[in-house]
């Protein structure tokens, strides 16, 4: 199996606190990987310094083969790393279709009809294909994350990072969001899902990491990492 | 969007203006004509920044005041015609924009604008200390001969400030529909989904910042010829940084026609104020009308049509 | 460089006094723009409308720094009703606040400069006080009696703000309501309200400071732009929300200040906080004591 992504030795701190320490991890293409841990450990920081929002303090980042831990964020996703946001942040003043012009624009360089097509098509897959032309800020909490995670693939990624894409949702919609990550992942996408939901991280995970105080604390199949010690002691003890 | 729609109207209104200014229509009016143009640039300059890319520069005028005296150099030490100047204003304070944005725009908004005002102080002492500029006294200037067959040499400038008004809500028109102002307006909503989406945030604000201060600049540029002497004082005034701002607000941010609207509206009506009370209140009504529309009509008088088009249907 | 010990300790000692001094303007900042997150870029024209408010109450022959007490109340009441106003505006509707509230805010620098103008002239005015124009005699070097009495309303304030902040139930939820809003409702207390009062406070800290403000020296409309640089480089310096960091950050700018004009003259003085300001953003953004 080849390795989309490999994070070695990677830390963080903030002024006196640290973040993330040590942290090393390989992800191969095409894998479902669950990343856990509790609040605070550390596990948006991790994405951060993957995508790019943050530069990590030490360590590598290499993403298929090519050091980025150094390169900005538009730049990593011209390579193909795509996240969602825990809280969406949708490009308030653009109708939905519009919102997905931007990627196709700046990551691929297709815009026009052809750009419009794919979006449109896209957000079929999404179930958002009769909200294309609303503005994206009337949208509500599911449609918002499903867009995210439309806007997100509109950049063809070949990994995609799912930050608690189902916080607040509903059973159904929990279910919904799940699947389009399995038809994504289908298509050949590597998918790391952050989740607080266990379920959905149990479901859909090949592999699941468990973060604490920055750490990874254990790695394995989801039911190894759940019946752990370590992880119970570390979501009960905070 | 159809671009005859706008240019044919543009030009031909640019066109009126420059022949009026052969009229023999009172001396005044392109006087005061030229400051409602010159409010027009400056607004399509502000708005570039501020409205496409939601940052906010304060220091207006250190930019004016740029273009100032770049043209007053090039004109006092190579006797450079109108052109030049306006060429070097634009290149100065646009060389500026893109220092202060290099400098600042890592930053949050905030930050950023605080940054701007620092650029005034720092400009304003360098000229103070400046004597070939004229320093704190500032300097008086002998207009050379008007070309181009006009009669005096405001109504030159006036026509120039018409051409330039053109030339800057063109350039503001196109930024706005094209691929930079898509990244734009998307790392004005949101600059973290804008990198995620492979936008170039930082380069793309540095490109508007420095567009912005060359307009700003190229503004600035025909005061020591209008006025016929220049001082820190004037070239650095408060109110060039609240009209550059005030008129796309209450205009409409965000679109190009925004600080045209606004520029005329309230360059109109600052023209009458000071001259029917005072300058200072005339500052202060500009002052209050921005508050005003902030509050109250945060899309300015665009937002307002479009939505009584929208109800209308 | 051809300076004295002498003159560099005359420059410390006196930097000391005036870094008092600038926390006392900065405390107001560091609970609005630091604990609050509101980009008041109108809190240095608000100081400079309690200098004047002061100018005007201290003709009736009363302390300046009475006066700056008196004051406090009223100016408590003002913000509470701008917070009101900006928070009906635009925090309810969470629109793109970014450009809006610096415009909102600069607006109203901005009105108050201009009205400032319109109501006194652009000259200066001052104050008298039996404190303002004698100095106490320490050996070889005189300390501005004036200095000594901004110096102690800082360090008094700045003990009230911050027992207030860590002693009282409310203090301690406007410290937290700006990091999470949830948890202060789920307590019971009213994230608005909690914010008002903060703001309020902020306020009130201005009367008092413009107070000081105008017994250190002659006050000018214009005065609100330079204080805006030193303002937000004391609060940024600091550390968003750290009130006894604010009293750290003032003494570093009044040192720093004070020895950069006596080695190259009062011009440069606002240079010092603008461009110390930047070095900390690019450098330590999170301040000295920053959470």
């Amino acid at each position: 199996m080849e390795t989309i992504l490999e994070i070695s030795g990677v830390g963080k701190n903030f002024g006196g606190f640290t973040a993330l320490e040590g942290v090393d991890l390989k992800v191969a293409s095409g894998e479902r990987l669950g990343l856990i841990g509790p609040n605070g450990s550390g596990k948006t920081t991790l994405i951060n310094c993957i995508s790019g929002a943050l530069f990590n303090d030490g360590g590598s980042i290499r993403f298929n083969g090519s050091e980025v831990s150094r390169k900005p964020a538009h730049e990593r996703t011209r390579l193909g790393i795509a996240r969602s946001f825990q809280i969406p942040r949708p490009f308030r003043s653009m109708t939905v279709l519009e919102n997905l012009m931007v990627p196709f624009a700046y990551v691929c360089g297709i815009s026009g009809n052809k750009a419009r097509a794919e979006a449109r098509e896209i957000l079929g897959h999404m179930g958002l294909a009769d909200k294309a032309d609303v503005l994206s800020s009337q949208l509500s909490q599911v449609e918002l994350r499903k867009m995210e995670l439309a806007r997100a693939m509109a950049a063809r990624p070949k990994l995609l990072i799912s930050d608690e894409a189902m916080a607040g949702l509903a059973g159904a919609e929990v279910d919904e969001v799940i699947k389009i990550l399995f038809e994504l992942n289908a298509m050949g996408i590597t998918i790391i899902m952050i989740e607080h939901i266990m379920q959905a991280v149990m479901s859909f995970s090949q592999r699941v990491v468990c973060l604490d105080a920055g750490r990874i604390i254990c790695e394995g199949s989801p039911q190894e990492v759940v019946k752990n010690p370590h992880v119970q002691r570390a979501y009960l003890g905070h | 969007m159809n671009p005859f729609k706008f240019w044919i109207p543009a030009c031909l209104l640019t066109l009126l203006l420059v022949l009026l200014a052969y009229s023999g229509i009172n001396e005044y009016l392109f006087f005061a004509g030229f400051v409602v143009l010159q409010g027009i640039v400056l607004a399509s300059a502000w708005n570039i920044l501020g409205g496409y890319a939601g940052y906010v520069n304060f220091g207006v005028p250190a930019f004016v005041a740029t273009g100032a005296y770049s043209a007053l150099v090039v004109f006092k030490a190579l006797g450079a015609p109108l052109l030049v100047q306006i060429l070097a204003g634009a290149l100065f304070a646009g060389l500026l924009g893109l220092g202060v944005g290099l400098l600042s725009l890592r930053l949050r908004g905030i930050f950023f604008s605080i940054a701007t005002v620092a650029v005034i102080f720092i400009l304003e002492t360098v000229v103070l200390n400046w004597r070939f500029v004229g320093g704190a006294t500032g300097l008086q200037l002998t207009k050379p001969e008007p070309s181009f067959g006009f009669e005096s040499y405001t109504r030159m400038l006036f026509a120039v400030m018409a051409l330039m008004s053109l030339v800057a809500v063109a350039i503001s028109r196109y930024l706005q529909y094209s691929h930079i102002g898509q990244g734009l307006r998307a790392l004005r909503d949101s600059e973290e989904a804008a990198e995620c989406s492979g936008v170039p945030t930082l380069r793309l604000k540095v490109i508007a910042c420095t567009i912005s201060g060359a307009l700003l600049g190229a503004g600035g540029a025909p005061m020591p010829m209008y006025l016929s002497f220049i001082e820190p004082a004037s070239s650095f005034n408060l109110s060039y940084a609240i009209s550059a701002l005030a008129m796309p607000i209450i205009g409409g941010i965000g679109h190009w026609a925004g600080p045209v609207i606004g520029g005329l509206l309230l360059g109109s009506l600052q023209q009458y104020v000071t001259v029917t009370i005072s300058s200072e209140l005339n500052v202060l009504v500009v002052g209050v009308l921005l508050v005003l529309f902030v509050v109250i009509a945060p899309d300015g008088i665009l937002g307002w049509i479009k939505s009584w088009k929208r109800s209308s249907k | 460089m051809f300076f004295s010990l002498d003159l560099l300790f005359e420059a410390v000692l006196f930097g000391l006094l005036l870094g008092g001094f600038y926390a006392a303007v900065s405390l107001g900042l560091s609970v609005s723009f630091g604990l609050l997150d509101i980009p008041h870029v109108a809190h240095p024209a608000l100081l400079i409308l309690g200098a004047y408010a002061t100018y005007m109450l201290a003709g009736t022959g009363i302390d300046p720094i009475l006066c700056g007490l008196l004051l406090t109340p009223v100016f408590f009441v003002l913000g509470v009703v701008l917070y009101r106003f900006y928070y009906e505006t635009f925090e309810k509707r969470g629109s793109d606040a970014g450009v809006r509230g610096l415009a909102f805010f600069f607006g109203l620098a901005f009105i108050i400069e201009v009205g400032l103008i319109i109501a006194f002239g652009a000259d200066q005015r001052g104050v008298e006080a039996p404190y303002i124009g004698s100095s106490y005699e320490l050996g070889d070097y005189r300390i501005p009696y004036r200095m000594l009495a901004a110096f102690g309303v800082a360090i008094l304030v700045t003990i009230a703000l911050s027992t207030y902040f860590s002693k009282t139930f409310t203090g301690r939820a406007i410290k937290a309501v700006g990091q999470d809003e949830g948890a202060l409702r789920l307590m019971g207390a009213n994230p608005v309200r909690i914010k008002q009062l903060a703001f309020g406070i902020a306020t009130a800290v201005n009367a008092l400071a413009g107070a000081v403000l105008i017994v250190i020296g002659p006050v000018e409309p214009s005065m609100d732009r330079l204080y805006i640089g030193r303002t937000f480089c004391v609060v940024v310096l600091a550390g968003l929300g750290s009130m006894s960091g604010t009293l750290v950050a003032g003494l570093i700018l009044g040192i720093a200040e004070s020895v950069v004009m006596m080695m190259l003259g009062a011009s440069w003085a606002p240079a010092v906080s603008f461009g110390l300001l930047l070095v900390v953003l690019g450098l330590r953004p999170q301040g000295l004591f920053g959470r």
